[in-house]
């Protein structure tokens, strides 16, 4: 009645048909691509059960076969076994924690080997040493060296260690000497925000998030979010949980407090208001254009450049429509269309109010235009000027033709025309109205030529070039020569022949510059939207960069008597400054803007291509991309 | 690393270059730069050979243990170094005043280990420490009365103090185990810690000593009977209780000299030079002030229902002299039963209570921190239990020209003015309400407008006075007003010419004030807006809960 079953191998029947398993206590997996299982004592394979069952047979044998729950698998041999009801039960016990063998009783009565009760015989007889009766020699010996040791002072009695901290008055001496120079320049971290209502556990329903504005925080990066959580309101104290990134906040703090830069920083408390700078009022700086007066109209294409006649009686202006107009300033009446049969890029009338003559640049040439406008004797007498003109004796090489107009030409007003190699870019007046200079398109020394009218003649001032030349002018008063390149204005003495300055424009392109009429000081536009004002005597860098415009200046003129200067932009508007330059040489000229003028409209992105004021009157001229021309007063 | 925990310790900052570039070596990579006078400084200092010794005494350890020799492990556990902070702390605080200012994190940090289980993250002693240091803080608070404001925020309790004139801020959390975040250093925190309790230390045992009281503190003689469990039972042990019993908050500490009655002389008044007599009165005022919002819950006795947060709570009523009670079994310390008919207020925090005792009001809790923001004793109405709680706002807030008010913060000012507003109808109140977000609303227009109306006035009596005629005053109004926009215009224009020129960085710095104010103004208006849409939502509501009544 041996519960537990013989092993196998002890009784001689299963002896025979042993076929353990003698790979040992391996991993069965190690077999699982093979055919064999492992192999018996004889070192034959044991093969695996032939058919493998897969999930169907598994199936069908769980539903059909009554002992399906009492079966498993020897992994050693592949076979199925059915377990005995004794194995059953053993698993049973086994689970519930119980010993494997029924019969075995754990809490049977414990009997002590001793008992407690005391007998009144003793276990053994055997009478007390001597030994212990006599004190030990060796402990003798052990104790008289410690005690020795002790008195020489070789072992020390452990202190007790004290594990609370004390305290005490640390502030109790306080020494103004001890603050060192460290605590001067020491910068004391920033106390910790305080919280807002938004942060309340039951804050105003305003400061509760909307859906979008959720969604929009979710979205943000959390260095950007302005609230580093999301405002939520509990209707009790109760329903508050413990907020999850308590730890995390406090950790930041501390990383801020050891790892951020110190910084003071001086906020700016300022009144917005004082930092706008205290400019006498454009009211008391009248006269000057506030208003749209009149418009020309009459071109077809964008007007790209404008003149006014010396007397400031007529105005001509040049468009892209090939055509050069004339008109009455008062009335806007168009006087005369000179069709030039090209783009007019530059027009200039001649400043001598003696005389009566436009300069006009057509494509290569410049036209020498009398518009026969105004007084008979005057314009008369300009035509008996040209005409008396005698040929000199011995023909000069000169870089360009002047051809006399032929009568078809000299009926439409034409009077002279000076062909040049290369296209024209401007044309510009001497004040006395007998030389005019003119800018080629070019990228060689020929690209400025001075031209004599009286004598028809011309040369070429530059024996090298220095860059693309902009745009000319000459000096209303003094032999002075000004030249815009790209990005510097270099000004020439005419008698000495010399470079007598270069003025740093500080912008990137310079498109136009007009001059003082008392000389001294020097408007440039440029196409990155600066307008730079240099005072001849004080530098050669700008006194002023003005950046009143959004986008390109196209062109900038100043007014011949009042202190006013104009400036033309691609974004449509002309801005009217006062410019009022001093004669007292220490006081600095003084720049206000006055009036933003607008009127024209945006055609092609282009807005106003040139301004020009009137010669005698507060009134200002202005060309633009749609095809006007509008003055305003 | 021994350079960071330097650094923590001595409170060494990085500092920003005024040239990073040429300090970069040309590179514009973020970099942290600390000042060579600042690491030199780390140098002399005496705690760092007592790092090093740590560190030897660690692999010494560690070769002990792993060669089994415990005898050796033992003695050298026993002989482990130790180093003290005091020095540091004298140093980087000269006067006792720049400890006070720094308080802030060292409480809050304190606070906060407090409440970390006993298991893991940190040492048991330093949470220990924590604890105790918190809890005499705690004590010294009630004990000066310098309790100023506390706020419920969904992160935790905010406290502010005011200790020698400098207010001292504190948050902790609400009390829930800790869900331990996993990208936190906490050996960074540790070293903090061990700083700010050496820190707070100190500047307890200063602050207790300013007050004559014991430090330890020690529990007052008569309070200690009190306190003693009832029959005879050992509730812990001594040096255990002791915690607990000061940690109730319940028992006023003990004087080294006893407080007679003398002691309470009234401070002769200096005129401080230069000061007049408005102003002596208005700071006598607020003075008097002072001294009534501490005496706020003098007389009142409250008992906490065992669902609100006894900690915070007995703090705030203790610091304002209120006297405060708990269930037994709650915890040590409580001083009378809920049967008690002396009780003048109970704190519920459940949304109906059975057996209600006649005699006594049944709050929330919320009417404690309000009560306490507000300076005075709110009507009770608002608070009872089950019923929707008035928005619970920020002390800390203190609202500029300009800025967005809510409407229940205007109402609490108006009544501490002393202005009652309590009886108005529920109608006049919304239709208060409304105007005031209205004028939110158009405040951008107002100071022009009312401009415009005085200008127009004076014209008009100019008009008046020159010409007799009424009629012909009337035909001149209409060409008055183009004058008025007109000028308008004109000046706008002058303000933009002069815009214009203003020089480049002034200009920036203009428009970016400029930026600032308007986006001010325009939160200020979305808030008014969002409170105007959810206040009329509101009273739809109403309606038809009416209608549906009446139906």
């Amino acid at each position: 009645a041996d519960p537990i079953p013989t092993p196998p191998h002890l009784s001689l029947s299963s002896l025979l048909q042993d076929i353990r398993n003698t790979v040992g206590n391996i991993p069965m997996e190690w077999y699982q691509d093979f055919p064999h299982i492992g192999y018996d004592l004889e070192g034959k394979r044991i093969y695996k059960p032939i058919r493998n069952k897969d999930e169907l047979d598994k199936f069908l044998e769980k539903m059909e076969n009554p002992d399906y729950w009492r079966t498993v698998q020897d992994k050693m041999t592949g076979a199925d076994i059915k377990l005995t009801d004794e194995q059953v039960d053993l698993v049973h016990r086994l689970q519930k924690g119980q010993f494997g063998d029924v019969h075995f009783n754990p809490y049977e009565p414990a009997i002590d080997f001793f008992t407690h009760e005391v007998m009144i015989h003793p276990v053994t007889n055997r009478p007390a040493d001597k030994r212990s009766f006599i004190p030990s020699l060796i402990e003798k010996e052990k104790v008289s060296k410690l005690v020795h040791a002790i008195k020489m002072g070789w072992i020390k009695p452990r202190k007790p260690k004290e594990d609370t901290p004390t305290y005490y008055d640390l502030w109790a001496h306080e020494d103004p000497n001890s603050i060192l120079g460290r605590h001067k320049m020491h910068v004391p971290a920033p106390k910790m925000k305080l919280p807002g209502h938004e942060e309340s556990y039951n804050p105003p329903p305003e400061y509760l998030l909307s859906e979008e504005e959720k969604l929009a925080w979710e979205q943000q990066e959390p260095a950007e979010r302005r609230l580093n959580f999301v405002p939520q309101q509990y209707r009790c104290l109760r329903a508050v949980p413990a907020y999850p990134r308590f730890i995390q906040e406090r950790f930041e703090r501390c990383l801020d407090l050891y790892l951020c830069p110190r910084q003071r920083k001086m906020r700016v408390n300022v009144d917005p208001e004082d930092l706008i700078p205290k400019l006498p009022k454009p009211r008391d700086l009248q006269p000057f254009p506030t208003t749209q007066a009149l418009v020309y109209r009459g071109h077809s294409s964008l007007v790209r450049c404008i003149s006014v006649s010396p007397s400031g009686q007529w105005l001509a202006s040049g468009s892209d429509d090939g055509t050069v107009r004339f008109w009455e300033v008062c009335t806007a009446r168009c006087m005369k269309t000179l069709p030039v049969g090209g783009v007019v890029k530059s027009i200039a009338w001649n400043p001598n109010p003696t005389v009566c003559l436009v300069a006009v640049c057509v494509e290569q040439s410049v036209l020498l235009v009398n518009p026969c406008l105004g007084d008979k004797l005057l314009y008369g007498a300009t035509d008996q000027v040209l005409e008396s003109y005698v040929p000199p004796e011995e023909e000069r090489v000169q870089p360009v033709q002047w051809v006399t107009a032929t009568s078809e030409e000299h009926g439409r007003g034409i009077r002279l025309t000076v062909q040049h190699s290369k296209a024209l870019k401007q044309v510009t007046w001497h004040g006395k109205g007998d030389y005019f200079a003119t800018v080629v398109a070019d990228n060689s020394n020929m690209q400025v030529l001075i031209h004599q009218t009286s004598k028809r003649w011309s040369q070429n001032p530059f024996r090298k070039s220095k860059g693309m030349v902009q745009c000319v002018l000459f000096h209303p008063i003094r032999p002075y020569f000004f030249v815009a390149t790209q990005r510097y204005v270099r000004v020439y003495n005419l008698l000495k022949q010399e470079l007598t300055k270069k003025l740093m424009a500080n912008c990137k392109w310079v498109s136009s510059m007009a001059i003082h009429p008392a000389g001294d000081n020097v408007i440039c536009g440029s196409y990155d939207s600066k307008l730079a004002w240099f005072d001849l005597d004080l530098s050669t860098r700008p006194y002023q960069l003005l950046r009143h415009h959004r986008k390109a200046l196209r062109s900038v003129a100043f007014h011949k008597h009042y202190p006013l200067f104009a400036s033309g932009s691609d974004d449509g508007t002309v801005i009217v400054c006062h410019g009022m330059v001093y004669n007292d040489l220490l006081q600095n000229p003084l720049l206000v803007p006055v009036k933003v003028l607008k009127g024209h409209a945006l055609t092609l992105d282009l807005g106003v291509l040139d301004v020009a004021f009137h010669p005698t009157q507060p009134w200002v001229f202005s060309s633009g991309a749609d095809g006007t021309v509008r003055l305003y007063t | 690393s021994l350079r960071r925990r330097l650094c923590i310790l001595k409170g060494i900052y990085p500092h920003e270059p005024k040239h990073k570039k040429k300090v970069n070596k040309g590179s514009t990579a973020a970099r942290t730069f600390y000042l060579l006078k600042d690491i030199k400084f780390l140098l002399h200092e005496p705690i760092v050979n007592k790092f090093r010794e740590y560190k030897i005494f660690v692999r010494k350890l560690r070769k002990a243990y792993g060669k089994s020799e415990w005898g050796t492990a033992e003695r050298l556990k026993d002989n482990k170094p130790t180093y003290k902070l005091d020095h540091i702390v004298k140093e980087r605080y000269p006067t006792f005043v720049d400890a006070l200012r720094d308080l802030d994190d060292a409480l809050s940090m304190c606070f906060l280990f407090s409440t970390f289980p006993r298991t893991g993250k940190c040492h048991v002693q330093t949470i220990q420490l924590c604890r105790r240091l918190a809890v005499e803080f705690l004590n010294f608070v009630i004990a000066s009365r310098s309790l100023r404001k506390v706020f419920l925020s969904i992160k935790g309790i905010y406290y502010q103090a005011e200790v020698l004139g400098q207010p001292i801020t504190w948050i902790t959390p609400y009390a829930f185990s800790h869900d331990h975040p996993t990208d936190v250093d906490y050996r960074v925190m540790a070293t903090f810690t061990e700083f700010y309790t050496t820190l707070l230390g100190f500047v307890n045992f200063r602050l207790y000593h300013s007050l004559n009281l014991h430090y330890p503190p020690k529990i007052d003689g008569q309070a200690e009977v009190e306190l003693k469990p009832a029959e005879g039972k050992e509730y812990a042990m001594d040096s255990e209780s002791y915690l607990e019993k000061l940690s109730a908050l319940s028992a006023s500490l003990a004087r080294v000299v006893a407080p007679t009655q003398e002691d309470d002389v009234e401070m002769d008044e200096f005129p401080v030079e230069g000061e007049t007599a408005e102003q002596m009165d208005a700071r006598k005022k607020e003075q008097e002030a002072l001294e009534k919002h501490k005496k706020l819950f003098e007389g009142l006795r409250f008992f906490l229902n065992r669902e609100v947060p006894r900690e915070p709570l007995a703090f705030v009523i203790r610091c304002f002299g209120g006297q405060v009670s708990w269930d037994k079994s709650l915890c040590i310390g409580a001083t009378y039963d809920v049967s008690d008919p002396s009780i003048t207020h109970q704190i519920v925090d459940r949304p109906r209570v059975e057996q209600q005792v006649v005699g006594r009001y049944y709050l929330q809790p919320q009417w404690v921190f309000d009560s306490v923001n507000a300076r005075l004793c709110l009507p009770v109405a608002d608070y009872f239990p089950g019923v929707l709680l008035p928005p619970h706002l920020s002390p800390f807030v203190t609202e500029q020209e300009g800025d967005y008010i809510p409407p229940e913060k205007l109402k609490l000012l108006a009544m501490q003015r002393g202005e009652d507003p309590g009886e108005e109808s529920e109608e006049e109140e919304e239709e208060e309400e409304d105007d005031d977000s209205d004028k939110d609303e158009e405040e951008e227009d107002e100071s022009e407008k009312e401009e415009e109306i005085k200008l127009k006035k004076m014209e008009e009596q100019k008009t008046q006075s020159n010409k007799a005629l009424p009629v012909k005053v009337t035909a001149g109004k209409v060409r008055l007003e183009d004058k008025q926009r007109l000028e308008q215009e004109q000046q706008s224009e002058e303000k933009r010419l002069a815009i214009m020129m203003m020089k480049k960085r002034e200009k920036y710095l203009y428009k970016k004030i400029m930026f600032g104010k308007k986006r001010k103004i325009r939160e200020a208006n979305k808030l008014a807006a969002k409170r105007k849409a959810h206040d009329t939502a509101v009273k739809e509501e109403k309606k038809k809960a009416k209608k549906a009544r009446r139906a």
